[in-house]
């Protein structure tokens, strides 16, 4: 107990000093904001395991752990950059290291058609008022406390702006590389996208390390999706053995917008993902697909949250987690249709491979529907390989072993074979043996 | 169906049918509720000093707990000083015949359509029937006591088998377990026992009607069934409740108790006072049902939830030894203002268990259908087995159907499945209907019997029946 109260103390006064050392450069809108964030967190506090929404996930080391502040100008271990990245992808790559901008590392071209893509400090700085209203508008301060510790002590992130009716056919590429030092640090990345009308793009957002120790991810990513927009979403957590890794993606939709988004997670010593997308109009289209494998005493958690409160709007989701040795998965799915959201189709659907005997996973798809006419499915299945593929492998001369990987692979690649980025899918299909779960296969 | 007419509509603005209240001289304790109150019932009951100490037990532990608000219904507080926790007919010398029996009292069964006599002559059903809080009749008795069966009110088990009743009494559900079964461990006034003893099988449906007669009555009571190894028996519940302004309490706790390959079969209705069309008065049914399966037993519990104003209750299984079975099937109704928050909880312990879930929740008007499970395989149990599906059907744009179902999974030998879907009855079904020649009334009838058919085709003949007739059949105007 005094171990939470000694590291709120601490998040205080880490709170003064930033806000003294950022007094002169940043608009008073941001310093609201930040304010205000902070008051939430220190209402709110750490969440435990009486918190519904928490319940599987105990998070000690981040409440009990004095994380201090990260510092710009770290370089990354070495081949970081280039191993977490998806390589050449032919759009702009932008790289962050403890959640700063590292410009050496970081390839950006297109500026062409009004396109921004960049830090988003920097973009303060350039124009203090441009995004009074849009930052920190889709992701709520309020009410959760991880958003409102990112708000309160964001250094810098990337912000993406596709202007009316552009065309990105490239993937933007955004690497939050850390570097976990000897003592426990916190970095906020901030994201920000905003896909203004008729405009298509493909994000890509990797959160990464090969360091072993104690660190803490605590990202925010805001998605505005204009009408008709087009966003293909990619976050891959490669975090390392000792990361703490807290993100929540924000998504808002507009009219006939459309969303996809694949959340991949490899890493980490403890990963809680929230994907929230609000549809905010009709005809939207929303993808949420996630894969998460996790192995030795890793805990991942996704929770994903949609808001039909408009008609005529399609939902699809597939989660499927893999999880070996002492590991452990947790999947929270809620679907929100709203009184007047009729015509839905929402379909979810969330499948686990248990593979040791120590393995738990926790899973809890939810409905909530007030209006009538709509389809609503889901469905979750919890299991081990199938004993009958196994043997009709075996029948064929495939060692049980290899049968088993066979099969676990699989399973993990209905997921992976949607993306349509060909190096991307490429490069998951290696990790998936090199550090996902096929790795520790017995 | 001859009910074919019926609509929901009609259901819907129907006054309520059980809606009356007998003139009864009530033998009540003052309400409120301190030690003495539970010093009172004990007394009153004559029961012996190891249920006092049990219930003073629960009742301490009562004031330390806080009222449970995780559910997913909504209502105004309940003052636990406002209820009267005791309430009996004025005690009558001791009957032995039928015709004994206080004439309005036979009269409200009759309004109820279980008249005893009517029930004794011509179905093969051993009625023990449950007006307010003490047990006044018990039908069949005879028959059964000749095979060793016990099925008697719990008043009369403590005393004429106490040992039974210690030895089994809180194994299932404790007396701390929750905040309305501690209540009820602490105040409980009355309830069916049953004990079928080794290898038989009851030969014969058991059913006890619960009845909330006297006004401002909270009743709570308790059930407990043993069957022993290798035994049969299935057991009815059913239940209606007069029309009342006021919200009334029923905070009741069942314990099943399956030893080794024993078979519990408790089937229930349930159509209490559901509030009028504006929400107003309704039953609170807080209820803690419970079953516990040794090797190679079985439970199977049956629900149809069309009353009351709130429904809160669980029956789950503990299958905690290996092979054995658990099974829910339910369908809960919610119309006007109802509130269902039900479901089941299934936990494996013991290896080769296996458990099935089929709930079918139907909303209408502006009533809220929550489904809450949790399947939990714990570590040690290898090659557990469930299936687990609810389905959702909506009626009108009011009113609201939300799942919350919990897997939590410890063992990879586990083959767990859920699916769940939520829909309306489709335009396009009707069509097809229509195309044929069948009404759209018929049509929509034939729907919702289909829907519901997995779980009314497990429950008793005569309960199926009624079930189809509380549900309604033709929903008249809930399409386009």
């Amino acid at each position: 107990m005094t171990a939470t109260i000694d590291t709120n103390n601490k998040y205080a006064e880490d709170f003064d000093r930033l806000l003294a050392a950022r007094a002169t450069g940043e608009p008073s809108w941001l310093t609201r904001l930040r304010r205000r964030a902070f008051c939430s967190f220190s209402e709110l506090g750490f969440p435990t395991r009486k918190h519904e929404e928490w319940r599987f996930t105990p998070i000690p080391r981040i409440i009990e752990t004095p994380f201090g502040p990260s510092r710009s100008g770290a370089a990354p271990h070495d081949g970081d950059a280039a191993a977490y990245s998806f390589g050449e992808l032919g759009g702009d790559q932008i790289v962050f290291v403890d959640g700063y901008f590292d410009a050496a590392l970081s390839s950006i071209e297109s500026s062409a058609d009004g396109v921004r893509v960049g830090s988003l400090a920097a973009a303060l700085a350039d124009d203090p008022g441009a995004l009074d209203g849009k930052l920190g508008a889709f992701a709520p301060v309020e009410g959760w406390t991880f958003s409102a510790l990112n708000a309160a002590f964001f250094a810098d992130g990337a912000y993406v702006l596709i202007p009316r009716n552009v065309v990105l056919e490239a993937p933007i590429q955004i690497l939050y590389l850390s570097t976990g030092g000897e003592r426990p640090t916190v970095s906020y990345p901030r994201t920000l996208v905003i896909a203004e009308r008729g405009s298509q793009a493909t994000v890509v957002e990797s959160y990464a390390s090969s360091s072993g120790e104690l660190y803490f991810t605590n990202a925010v990513t805001e998605f505005y999706i204009g009408e008709n927009a087009v966003v293909d979403h990619y976050k891959v957590t490669r975090e390392g053995v000792g990361a703490q890794h807290i993100s929540v993606a924000q998504v808002e939709i507009e009219r006939n917008g459309r969303f996809k988004s694949n959340n991949i997670t490899l890493g980490g010593s403890l990963v809680r993902n929230d994907v929230n997308a609000h549809l905010a109009g009709e005809g939207i289209v929303c993808v949420l697909n996630g894969l998460y494998m996790a192995r030795g005493k890793q805990l991942v958690d996704n929770h994903t949250f949609i808001d039909h409160a408009n008609p005529n709007c399609e939902s699809h989701e597939l989660y499927k987690g893999i999880l070996a040795d002492r590991s452990r998965g947790v999947f929270n799915g809620k679907i929100l249709v709203r009184p007047d959201a009729q015509k839905t189709d929402a379909k979810q659907t969330n499948k686990t491979l248990l593979l040791s005997k120590e393995a738990t996973i926790d899973t809890k798809p939810q409905l909530e529907i007030f209006a009538d006419d709509v389809k609503c499915t889901h469905g979750a299945t919890v299991g081990q390989a199938d004993e009958e593929a196994v043997f009709y492998l075996r029948s064929r001369g495939i060692g049980e072993e290899d049968a088993r990987s066979l099969l676990t692979y699989a399973f993990a690649s209905d997921i992976v074979s949607r993306i349509a980025i060909e190096p991307i899918r490429q490069k998951l299909d290696e990790a998936l043996f090199t550090e996902g779960a096929l790795q520790g296969i017995r | 169906m001859s009910t074919s007419t019926d609509t929901i509509e009609e259901l819907a603005n129907r006054e309520y049918k059980y809606g009356f209240v007998s003139d009864i001289e009530a033998d009540a304790v003052p309400k409120g509720l301190t030690e003495e109150t539970v010093r009172l019932i004990s007394r009153i009951k004559s029961e012996p000093e190891w249920m006092l100490e049990w219930r003073l037990r629960a009742f301490r532990h009562w004031q330390t707990m806080e009222e449970p608000h995780w559910e997913n219904v909504k209502f105004s507080p309940v003052d636990y000083q406002e209820i009267v926790y005791y309430s009996a007919p004025k005690p009558k010398k001791v009957l032995s015949s039928i015709d004994e029996v206080d004439p309005d009292l036979l009269q409200t069964f009759e309004k109820l359509g279980i008249s005893l006599d009517e029930q004794k002559r011509l179905t093969n059903v051993a009625v023990d029937a449950v007006f307010d809080s003490v047990s006044v009749a018990t039908t069949f008795k005879g028959k059964l006591a000749d095979m060793g069966i016990i099925f008697c009110s719990m008043s009369e088990a403590l005393r004429e088998h106490p040992d039974l009743v210690k030895q089994y009494l809180g194994t299932v559900v404790p007396y701390s377990d929750n905040y309305y079964a501690t209540l009820n461990s602490a105040v409980f006034s009355d309830g069916s026992f049953c004990y079928v003893p080794k290898g038989v099988r009851c030969p014969m449906e058991l059913s006890t009607y619960f009845r909330i007669n006297a006004e401002n009555t909270g009743q709570f009571e308790r059930t407990l069934l043993v069957a022993d190894e290798g035994a049969y028996v299935s057991y009815l519940e059913g239940c209606t409740a007069p029309m009342r302004d006021e919200n009334q309490l029923h905070a009741a706790v069942v314990e099943l108790v399956a030893l080794p390959g024993a078979t519990i079969k408790y089937s229930t209705v349930q159509n209490w006072y559901p509030g009028d069309k504006n929400g107003v008065g309704g039953i609170f049914n807080f209820v803690t049902k419970r079953g516990k399966c040794a090797e190679r037993a079985k439970i199977s519990w049956t629900q149809v939830e069309t009353g009351s104003a709130i429904t809160w209750k669980y029956p789950s299984c503990i299958l905690q030894g290996d092979d054995s079975v658990g099974e829910f099937y339910s369908v809960a109704l919610t119309n006007n203002y109802q509130q269902a928050d039900t479901g089941t909880k299934m936990v494996h312990i013991g290896k080769n268990t296996r458990s099935t879930i089929v709930s079918k929740g139907i909303s209408a008007g502006r009533g809220q259908n929550t489904y809450r499970g949790l399947v939990r395989v714990n570590a040690g149990a290898e090659n557990a087995r469930n299936y687990s599906q609810c389905d959702s059907l909506l009626l009108g744009d009011k009113c609201g159907a939300h799942t919350f179902p919990y897997i939590e999974v410890k063992n990879p030998t586990a083959k767990v499945e859920h699916e769940a879907s939520t829909s309306k009855i489709g335009e396009d079904q009707i069509f097809y209907c229509n195309q044929r020649g069948i009404s759209t009334e018929d049509a929509i009838n034939m729907i919702v019997n289909g829907f519901c058919k997995e779980v009314f085709r497990e429950l008793p003949m005569e309960f199926a029946v009624e079930a189809q007739k509380l549900l309604g059949v033709s929903l008249e105007g809930s399409v386009g």
